[in-house]
């Protein structure tokens, strides 16, 4: 009897366990019912490679928008990558244990940071220092890429982190015998050994930039253009979705839905990416 | 061998001030707001309604509508989180369907705010007909904290000794009383850890939570009256140019929110290490 009201524990377990599959679904399902006939309807190549985007004269074109997005995610991993990457390999492989202790919470705080307060602090700060040294509106694709570079900083730090925490010891004092310094250690056995983990923690800090939207919204003066240089307004797909969602009807509407598939794919695309890197790594260990 | 001591005092010259370059930001970013935000927090700016669009008075229904929207959504998450941590860490072995599970769960980690944002407006908001409602941007939050709770609740739970299973198992008791008495009483430190961190995420969340709970500045009455969060007022306020001095305000209280949940987490985290540890 007892064992009978187990197994219907399970079952009921179970049903809740597929929760999460089920809300990816009903997500995937919904984006795309919204944004597919769209697709269908004026192309796909119209939409992806056109660079005219004026909704009330029924032009879709989110090219410039593609562009734009690239541009900031590449200049935030241009940013965040190196700091990240470089405080994880400090921390992990030349500082004393109290300072992971301490310091590396400290740079997580960022994780914690609203995406609205690092936007304003570029809108405060940052975009009058860049108008005032470099020229330009200071609301810009660099703007945007500094202000994504420090969000994504601790993602990319905390799994390099990890990372390098997995190369095994012997590894290190293998090197060390041989005569090499710490530092040819680090650079030439080290590093090789956890690449693939540095690499998923940054291809992760890439979906992040991607998808960000607040902070990109505010700093990046959100201009429906081709971005001429890292000094001009652009507009991200994030951007573009979130500024036009509030009165959009109908087709334009349905655009958005459309930009949010295009989103949609291309971090499936990379958190899968990451994922595999992560597990191949856990196999061979 | 004078060249390779060399360059290796570069090499760690250099990693090291990247390392104080990253604690440079954090530094300046807490001190920026804090310096220009703390002098607008007052009794009358926390604890009354908004006068004039936000331009004056303060910030409270915005804290209720934070708090009320957050709880309510880590309360629809958390049995869900628990319940398939359980699940996956004691009542199934590593196979095809956990494999598909924990995939299901790192895919909507990684979704972006915007796009629960998008579908919570058309499924809850719209196809549900539930409005601009504090249970739309619940139900969506709830969704965007559920596998974090997942994660966090999995490696508690998989942080308690096998042997107290077993204990209790030869003692007569079934597989649900075992995780119901020995399990997750033992566990609770690391899920209360899960908690804290959805806590911090919803609220700084503001894409998501704008396109499902809406931002009507009134205290809510029922779950389906909007609500404002903190996070949402704060964008309001900056982006359009009402108030710089409440924005610096309600920065600051959004800071010194997510830094008191931050400092908590980390000592809870570090308690309960200690005390496995032993």
């Amino acid at each position: 009897m007892k064992r009978a009201s187990d197994k219907l524990v399970e079952r009921l377990l179970l049903a809740i366990a597929l929760t999460t599959i089920l809300c990816l679904l009903v997500i995937a399902v919904f984006i795309f019912k919204e944004g597919l006939p769209f697709i269908f309807k004026i192309g796909l190549g119209d939409f992806l490679f056109s660079s005219d985007w004026r909704p009330d004269s029924g032009h879709y074109g989110i090219f410039p928008m593609i562009i734009s997005s690239l541009w900031v995610t590449l200049g935030g991993l241009l940013v965040g990558a190196p700091l990240g990457i470089a405080g994880a390999i400090f921390l992990s492989e030349f500082g004393p244990p109290a300072m992971m202790r301490f310091v590396k919470p400290a740079i997580e705080l960022l994780a914690g940071i609203p995406s609205v307060v690092f936007g304003f602090i570029g809108v405060m700060v940052l975009a009058p220092f860049i108008r005032a040294v470099a020229g330009g509106p200071g609301l810009s694709v660099l703007a945007a890429s500094i202000v994504l570079g420090v969000m994504i900083l601790p993602t990319i730090m905390s799994i390099s982190i990890d990372a390098l925490a997995s190369v095994p010891q012997s590894y290190r004092e293998g090197a060390l015998a041989l005569g090499a310094t710490k530092w040819q250690a680090v650079r030439m056995v080290v590093l090789k050994a956890g690449s693939s983990g540095l690499l998923a923690g940054t291809i992760l800090g890439m979906g992040r930039a991607i998808g960000e939207t607040m902070a990109v919204i505010m700093v990046a003066g959100n201009a429906v253009k081709m971005p001429a240089s890292s000094l001009d307004s652009a507009r991200t797909l994030t951007a573009n979705i979130a500024l036009e969602m509030g009165y959009a009807t109908g087709m334009h509407r349905q655009a958005l839905f459309a930009t949010g598939i295009v989103l949609f794919i291309v971090i499936m695309i990379l958190n899968g990416m990451a994922g595999s890197i992560l597990k191949k790594k856990a196999h061979l260990r | 061998m004078s060249a390779h001591a060399t360059s290796q005092r570069i090499a760690v010259g250099a990693l090291a001030a990247a390392t104080l370059l990253s604690l440079a930001i954090v530094a300046f970013i807490l001190f920026f707001v804090l310096e220009k935000g703390l002098p607008q927090l007052s009794w009358e700016f926390l604890f009354s309604g908004p006068k004039d669009m936000g331009k004056a008075g303060g910030i409270f229904p915005a804290i209720i509508g934070t708090l009320v929207l957050s709880l309510l959504a880590i309360g629809i998450s958390l049995p869900l989180g628990v319940l398939t941590a359980v699940y996956l860490s004691e009542y199934t072995k590593e196979g095809r369907l956990t494999k598909a599970i924990r995939f299901g769960t790192d895919c909507l980690a990684g979704i972006p705010s915007i796009i629960f944002g998008l579908f919570g407006y058309v499924f809850f908001v719209t196809t549900l007909r539930m409005g601009w409602s504090l249970i739309s941007g619940a139900l969506t939050l709830a969704m965007m904290v559920l596998p974090t709770l997942i994660r966090t609740s999995e490696e508690a739970i998989r942080s308690v000794p096998q042997p107290w299973r077993e204990v209790s198992l030869s003692l007569g008791a079934t597989r649900w009383e075992t995780v119901r008495k020995v399990v997750l009483p033992n566990a609770l430190p690391g899920i209360v850890t899960g908690v804290m961190l959805s806590f911090g995420r919803s609220i700084g969340e503001t894409a998501a939570v704008i396109y499902t709970a809406g931002s009507s500045f009134r205290m809510p009455r029922s779950a389906f009256d909007s609500v404002r969060t903190l996070a949402v007022h704060f964008y309001l306020l900056a982006r359009e140019g009402i108030s710089t001095e409440k924005a610096y305000g309600t920065a600051a209280v959004l800071v010194l929110a997510v830094l008191s949940v931050n400092l908590l987490t980390y000592a809870l985290m570090n308690r309960f290490i200690r005390r496995r540890a032993r």
